[in-house]
C-alpha cells in the first residue's frame, strides 16, 4: 500500500506550493493530477488515502481529480508511437522493437490547482463576500 | 478579485521527495562519491552481493553503507562484518526508503566519518519490486537485482523498476543446473522494458560475473567522480 506513502509525499508537495501564499492559507477544491499508467501508482487507491491524509487538515474537503494518461510508446525503427502490450512483452507491433522510448505513461504529476484566497477579515463587513474560484496550472 | 495563474505547478507529485533526493545529490557531488541504490524483491541476494563486492572492492574504493530494512538491523550486521561502516535505516511500515530517510541515515553517517572521504555509497533498499522504483534518494545510479529462482516473467509484470535501473543483475546463476528457467528469456524481457541498461549475470555464491559487475561500478564511480579513486582511507570522526 504504497499510495500511503506518495499521498504523504503529494501532501509535502502541496505544502510547499502553499508557502507561496503565507500568511494565508489557500482553501483548495480540487488538486488535478495526472497519473500515467506506466506508475506504481493506483488511481483509485491514491484517492482513498487523500482522503484519509487530508481529514482535519488544511486540505480537509478538497478533491483529487486524476486523469490517467495511457502508456504510449515510440518504435525505434519506424518512429511511429504505439501501445505497448505486457502480453507482447511491449515490443513495437509494427517493426517487433523493444520499448526504447516511452512518450507517455510516466507522469506523476500536479497539473493544476483549483482554490480560494480567504479574504481578509474586515471589522466593517460581517459577510465577506466569497473569493472568485482560482486555477493554479502547469505551463 | 483577480488571481493570477501561477507557473509554479507541473510539478512532480512526489516534488517533496524529488526536492530532498536532489538535495541529497548535491551533497553526494560535493563529497566526490558515486551513490548506488540497490533494489530488488526480498530475497534476491541483495546483501549476499553485497558482502562480496565490498570485500572485493574495498581494494581500492572507500566505501560505506546505508543499509535499509523494515525491520530488524540484520543485514547491517552482516555487512558491518566485511568491515565497511553501515547505517541501518529502519523504515518500520514504510515499504521503501526515501530521500529524508536517506538524509537522516548521512547525519549519522557524519558522525563516524568524513563522507568526502568515500569514493562509494551504497544504498541498500527495502526488498520491494514496486515503490522503491519511485522514490529517488540522490542515487547517481539504480542498480535492480532479480535472481533466476523469481521467473522470467518478472520484468514484464514489475517494468518500472526494471525500466529505471541503470545496471541489472541477474542473480544466483550458480542455481541454472536445478531450474527450469531460461535465462535468456529473463535477459530478453529486461531488454523488452529497458534496451539500455547494463545486464549482469551474477553469483554472489560461485563468483561467475563479479569481475564484470564490479567492472561496471568501478566504470560509473569514475564516471561520476573522475579517473583517479583516492587512496586515502575513510576520515574518522573522533567524539
Amino acid at each position: 500500500m504504497h499510495e500511503v506513502d506518495m499521498t504523504k509525499c503529494l501532501v509535502l508537495s502541496m505544502q510547499e506550493w502553499r508557502q507561496q501564499h503565507d500568511p494565508v492559507t489557500p482553501q483548495v477544491q480540487t488538486v488535478h493530477l495526472q497519473v500515467g499508467t506506466f506508475t506504481c501508482v493506483e488511481p483509485d487507491q491514491l484517492v482513498t488515502t487523500w482522503r484519509a491524509a487530508v481529514r482535519g487538515s488544511w486540505l480537509d474537503g478538497a478533491e483529487l481529480a486524476i486523469e490517467t494518461v495511457p502508456l504510449v510508446g515510440r518504435c525505434v525503427l519506424c518512429n511511429g508511437t504505439y501501445s505497448p502490450d505486457p502480453q507482447q512483452a511491449y515490443r513495437s507491433p509494427c517493426c517487433n522493437q523493444p520499448m526504447e522510448e516511452i512518450v507517455s505513461g510516466r507522469e506523476l504529476r500536479i497539473r493544476s490547482v483549483d482554490y480560494r484566497l480567504p479574504e481578509p477579515a474586515s471589522p466593517s463587513a460581517t459577510t465577506a463576500p466569497q473569493a472568485p474560484l482560482a486555477t493554479a496550472a502547469a505551463v | 478579485m483577480h488571481m493570477p495563474l501561477e507557473d509554479t505547478l507541473g510539478l512532480n507529485l512526489l516534488a517533496a521527495n524529488q526536492h530532498q533526493a536532489e538535495h541529497n545529490r548535491e551533497h553526494f557531488d560535493a563529497w566526490q562519491l558515486l551513490c548506488l541504490n540497490v533494489m530488488s524483491s526480498p530475497g534476491a541476494g541483495k546483501t549476499s552481493l553485497l558482502e562480496r563486492s565490498l570485500a572485493a572492492l574495498a581494494t581500492d574504493l572507500q566505501m560505506a553503507v546505508l543499509e535499509g530494512d523494515m525491520t530488524t538491523q540484520l543485514d547491517a550486521e552482516r555487512l558491518e562484518a566485511v568491515g565497511v561502516p553501515v547505517v541501518p535505516i529502519t523504515t518500520g511500515r514504510a515499504c521503501h526508503l526515501d530521500a529524508a530517510m536517506v538524509s537522516g541515515g548521512l547525519k549519522l553517517l557524519k558522525q563516524r566519518l568524513d563522507p568526502a572521504s568515500l569514493d562509494l555509497l551504497w544504498v541498500e533498499n527495502v526488498g520491494n519490486l514496486v515503490c522503491p522504483a519511485e522514490f529517488e534518494v540522490g542515487e547517481h545510479r539504480k542498480v535492480a537485482l532479480l535472481s533466476v529462482t523469481e521467473g522470467d516473467d518478472k520484468p514484464l509484470k514489475y517494468p518500472v523498476m526494471f525500466r529505471e535501473a541503470h545496471c541489472v543483475l541477474i542473480t544466483k546463476t550458480d542455481l541454472l543446473p536445478y531450474l527450469p528457467v531460461d535465462i535468456a528469456r529473463i535477459e530478453a524481457h529486461i531488454r523488452a522494458v529497458n534496451p539500455r541498461c547494463a545486464v549482469i549475470r551474477v553469483s554472489a555464491s560461485s563468483g561467475e560475473g563479479l569481475a564484470a559487475w564490479h567492472g561496471w561500478v568501478r566504470d560509473q564511480q569514475a564516471a561520476v567522480c573522475g579517473p583517479f579513486a583516492r587512496a586515502t582511507s575513510p576520515t574518522l570522526v573522533t567524539a
